[in-house]
């Protein structure tokens, strides 16, 4: 079960997913994503510090918009993820094709 | 210590069964993470059998296994006595394809065998069980 809540900061769309993404959960994850391109959003932060658990469900919704936002020059950072589910993007080996960052300071700065 | 529990397969489910797997190993001071990486994997292998091999039918009830001891390996069981689903004969795609092709799933099947030590299927009496193991630490 998770809530999702949208915040705008400095020009950028803050995605704050509260609570755990699984296979039952992860539409409202790529709903939110779609809802923030399609306003046109081209710097997304996802503020992770209270995502509890995410499966692969809730990668591969990350993963599905890696070549979008290449071809679209839109830039999205993660942060603040506890140490389990860093383990479940680094086990992927998904923390190299997605730009994770360990707090919202440093997200911002990879943002610039 | 063996740990029972039968479930329907509705994805809404998959919550109490990492609910479940938790709690079990919690008993017996297994090492957190290791926890969750085992949580991780049993959630994703019953997302797969509930939604490929059952359809997501909530009436269609298998059952999860734990056997859980000290200083020895973990083994986790899943009990069918519907259609199979062999992750061993799954070839996992490439991460590359996963991203040119917006494929949502095939994920999970590269974590379980990243996770689990050993994974292997066997029928009795009209069931399957898919049947994991993992080396884990104990706190």
């Amino acid at each position: 079960m998770v809530q999702i809540k949208r915040i705008q900061e400095d020009g950028a769309d803050v995605i704050v997913p509260i609570g755990e993404i699984d296979a039952s959960s992860s539409i409202e994850l790529d709903l939110t994503i779609a809802k923030s391109v399609g306003e046109g959003y081209t710097r997304i932060l996802v503020d992770c510090t209270s995502l509890e658990y995410i499966s692969s469900a809730g990668l591969g919704v990350f993963m599905s918009y890696i070549e979008e936002f290449g071809d679209k020059n839109i830039k999205m950072v993660l942060y603040g993820m506890n140490e389990r589910v860093l383990n479940t993007f680094e086990i992927l080996g998904l923390s190299e094709l997605l730009s994770i960052a360990v707090d919202k300071d440093e997200a911002k700065k990879r943002l610039a | 210590m063996k740990y029972i529990y039968k479930v329907g397969c509705s994805i809404e489910n998959l919550r109490g069964i990492r609910d479940f797997v938790k709690q079990s190993l919690k008993n017996h001071e297994v090492n957190e993470l290791s926890i969750s990486e085992v949580v991780l994997a049993l959630d994703e292998m019953c997302s797969n059998l509930m939604i490929h091999a059952h359809k997501c039918n909530p009436d269609d009830l298998f059952e999860l296994h734990i056997i859980a001891d000290r200083d020895q390996p973990l083994v986790m069981e899943i009990i069918d006595d519907g259609t199979v689903f062999d992750i061993n004969q799954f070839h996992e795609p490439e991460l590359g394809n996963i991203i040119h092709e917006k494929r949502k799933g095939g994920l999970g099947i590269r974590l379980v065998k990243s996770i689990m030590d050993k994974i292997e299927y066997e029928k009795t009496d009209g069931k399957h069980i898919c049947r994991l193991s993992k080396k884990v630490q104990f706190d």
